[in-house]
């Protein structure tokens, strides 16, 4: 088991021609994940790599190759239209890899996600999410995991990417690796992933990575405690980061939070998470964790 | 991107938002030419820097002649502007806004930004104006009002009448209010905004709303779509190094250490300067290369290092994933070439072709501590750093 993504999920990449994504296509190809499809308009009727049938629309996709999953790589300025037309197109998941995507053009998809809870969106800005053994879609590499019992979930990409290696060199493999986004408005949380990785049976224990900014680790943590019973381990990057620029003042007034390393690594060990002092040491925490909790 | 305030008043009086009265000058007799324009009466002298705290610097002074404009005009334009913000060298000020006084009765507070939490951006208006927002935030939360722009064509106009009647205000200034409210996120939502604010909003003495101060940011991402908006842009009041940075394609953030940091990716490299840190350090910056960086970005990333004469050590921190660790390799190698490496250097490689890598920078000979992981990184540069 797994969440989100697995050996049978289908999956369709719009952007498939473009630089990334016909390099990623190829990569996640490489790994084994059952890449169907490719869209990118004005390009139907060709194929990617000779072997992957790539589309004018999402919907062609969808209704030709059964595809349910779709990877974007579309560019910054048609990245929340693409989103909306997988959405559409009935993906019931969508992992935005794009980076730099107006936020205004966010606010907009959130609005109509909040209508369609039957469609979940990951990113954008983000990694990907990857099934070691299964399924990759993102840009992580690949050969850096290893399949096992730990539920990975970060904000950042190469942060996930020196997590991930530390755990596989303790011997521990990973069921899933999800990674959030960076952006202000994504369409996956801390919640979300912790929710999905509480309930599915292969994950044993859980290594959460945040950021300082905004109040998502904060409430995270008062999650952990209210409905995680597996062992959680944490790491918070930018505890030496200056203080926050105004804005990152203006958005935890809303909240109420600081958004300072310290009060969030604060609110995460009053939630019974082991949280580790140095990104060193963030493999090393969740065998504290699994301990602790037996 | 940030903006000036009398840009921020011209894009307001454009959506619709009153202001003061206002010029823009460079030098100290257009300043008095300015305060003659007005008539009889009193102006107040506003310099115009990006940061905050101006007031408490010296920059915003009231005056009462033409004479004492003109000295006071002499005075903020001759001398660096050191405010809360700054940093103690200060920032040299080029422009000034000379603006009729307004007769204050009340001051409010009021602004748009997004609230990550529900995903939509936030109307906040505070009866505490002309304080900073955070401070009424921490003494006084339920003075703030809000209410979230949920609706794609904007702000409502019941939300409006609902904020200026949580304000505690009557009769004309609530139709007054409302334009002004409908105008500040119609700017927010049209120009792709950050942050819109009026900070203080004032209920003047002969009984009218106006924007006594504003400030605009906008988002970058969206910058693409407002290619007017550039006319507003002051790379004068830019770091250079961190616009140089930026027009390479690097995220750079100069601090106050002496270990420069050279890593690929947000994440990691915050985590690199909480390391180095952690074993006793002080990091000179924040720099993220990005994911796909090259030789080019590279180089230029190590002149941008190095050019800080603070800097006594260099830790590169790589994680390759789809950048490979021999591309990595090579950079370092190239940038030897066209670099002056005046401190030591240290290295860590991991990912992607990292045996290749590690092999390239030892076979090359370059004097390159090269490090086995994250801890012995931060050491060695901590210890090369003395």
């Amino acid at each position: 088991m797994s969440i989100l993504i697995n050996k049978d999920s289908r999956v369709l990449c719009q952007g498939i021609t473009g630089k990334a994504g016909a390099f990623h296509s190829s990569q996640c190809l490489a790994y084994g994940t059952k890449l169907v499809a490719g869209v990118t308009p004005g390009r139907g009727g060709t194929t990617f790599e000779s072997k992957v049938p790539v589309f004018d629309t999402v919907q062609q996709a969808v209704d030709q190759t059964g595809a349910d999953v779709s990877m974007i790589f579309v560019p910054p300025p048609f990245a929340a239209d693409a989103i909306l037309e997988a959405v559409e197109a009935g993906c019931r998941l969508v992992i935005a890899i794009t980076e730099g995507i107006p936020v205004a053009d966010m606010v907009h998809v959130a609005r109509v996600l909040r209508s369609r809870p039957e469609c979940r969106l990951v990113g954008p800005n983000c990694p990907g999410v990857i099934t070691p053994d299964e399924c990759k879609i993102g840009i992580m590499p690949g050969y850096i995991h290893k399949k096992g019992p730990i539920g990975v979930i970060s904000r950042s990409g190469t942060l996930t990417y020196e997590a991930v290696w530390q755990l596989t060199n303790l011997g521990l493999g990973q069921s899933t690796c999800v990674g959030l986004g960076g952006d202000p408005i994504v369409g996956t949380s801390f919640i979300d992933s912790l929710r999905l990785f509480q309930d599915d049976p292969e994950t044993e224990a859980i290594l959460m990575m945040g950021e300082i900014g905004g109040d998502a680790e904060e409430r995270a943590a008062e999650f952990v405690q209210a409905h995680v019973t597996k062992p959680v381990a944490a790491f918070i990057a930018g505890q030496t980061a200056p203080p926050g620029r105004r804005m990152g003042h203006a958005g935890a007034i809303i909240s109420g939070s600081s958004g300072k390393a310290s009060d969030k690594i604060a609110a995460l060990r009053a939630a019974g998470i082991t949280v580790a002092d140095t990104p060193a040491d963030m493999g090393k925490a969740v065998v504290q964790a699994i301990k602790s909790s037996k | 991107m940030k903006i000036h305030e009398y840009q921020a008043k011209e894009l307001l009086r454009s959506f619709g938002v009153p202001t003061p009265t206002g010029t823009v000058v460079d030098s100290a007799p257009a300043a008095r030419a300015a305060f003659d324009s007005f008539g009889k009466g009193i102006a107040v002298v506003k310099a115009q820097v990006h940061a905050g705290g101006r007031g408490k610097g010296g920059g915003v002074k009231v005056v009462r002649s033409a004479d004492e404009c003109q000295s006071e005009a002499e005075r903020i334009l001759s001398h660096p502007l050191i405010t809360p913000q700054t940093g103690p060298e200060g920032v040299p000020v080029r422009k000034l806004l000379i603006e009729q006084a307004t007769g204050i009765a009340h001051e409010y507070y009021v602004a748009v930004v997004l609230d990550r939490a529900v995903q939509m951006p936030v109307l906040m208006a505070s009866t505490e104006g002309g304080v900073e927002i955070e401070e009424v935030a921490a003494h006084n939360p339920s003075a703030i009002k809000k209410t979230h722009i949920f609706d794609g064509r904007g702000l409502l106009p019941f939300q409006a009448r609902k904020i200026a009647f949580a304000l505690g205000l009557t009769g004309t200034l609530v139709d007054e209010a409302v334009k002004t409210l409908t105008g500040l996120v119609r700017l927010y939502l049209e120009r792709d905004c950050s942050l819109a604010e009026i900070n203080p909003w004032v209920q003047t003495t002969d009984g009218h709303m106006i924007a006594l101060d504003g400030k605009i940011n906008f988002d970058d991402n969206a910058l693409f779509r407002h290619k007017d908006l550039e006319a507003y842009r002051d790379t004068t009041e830019e770091d250079p190094s961190e616009l140089r940075a930026q027009e390479t394609g690097i995220s750079f953030v100069k601090l106050d250490g002496n270990i420069g940091c050279l890593v690929n990716g947000a994440g990691l490299a915050m985590s690199t300067m909480d390391i180095i840190k952690f074993h006793g350090g002080d990091p000179a910056n924040f720099l993220d290369v990005g994911g796909g960086a090259n030789v080019d970005q590279v180089t230029t990333a190590f002149e941008i290092i190095l050019a800080d004469p603070a800097v006594k050590a260099v830790l590169v921190n790589i994680f390759g994933g789809i950048m490979k660790c021999d591309t990595i390799a090579t950079a370092v190698m190239e940038a030897f070439k066209r670099v002056d490496f005046r401190v030591p250097l240290v290295v860590r490689l991991e990912g992607t072709n990292v045996e290749l890598g590690r092999k390239m920078l030892v076979d090359s000979g370059l004097p390159i501590r090269t490090a086995s992981d994250l801890t012995d990184a931060a050491q060695k540069a901590v210890l090369a750093a003395g």
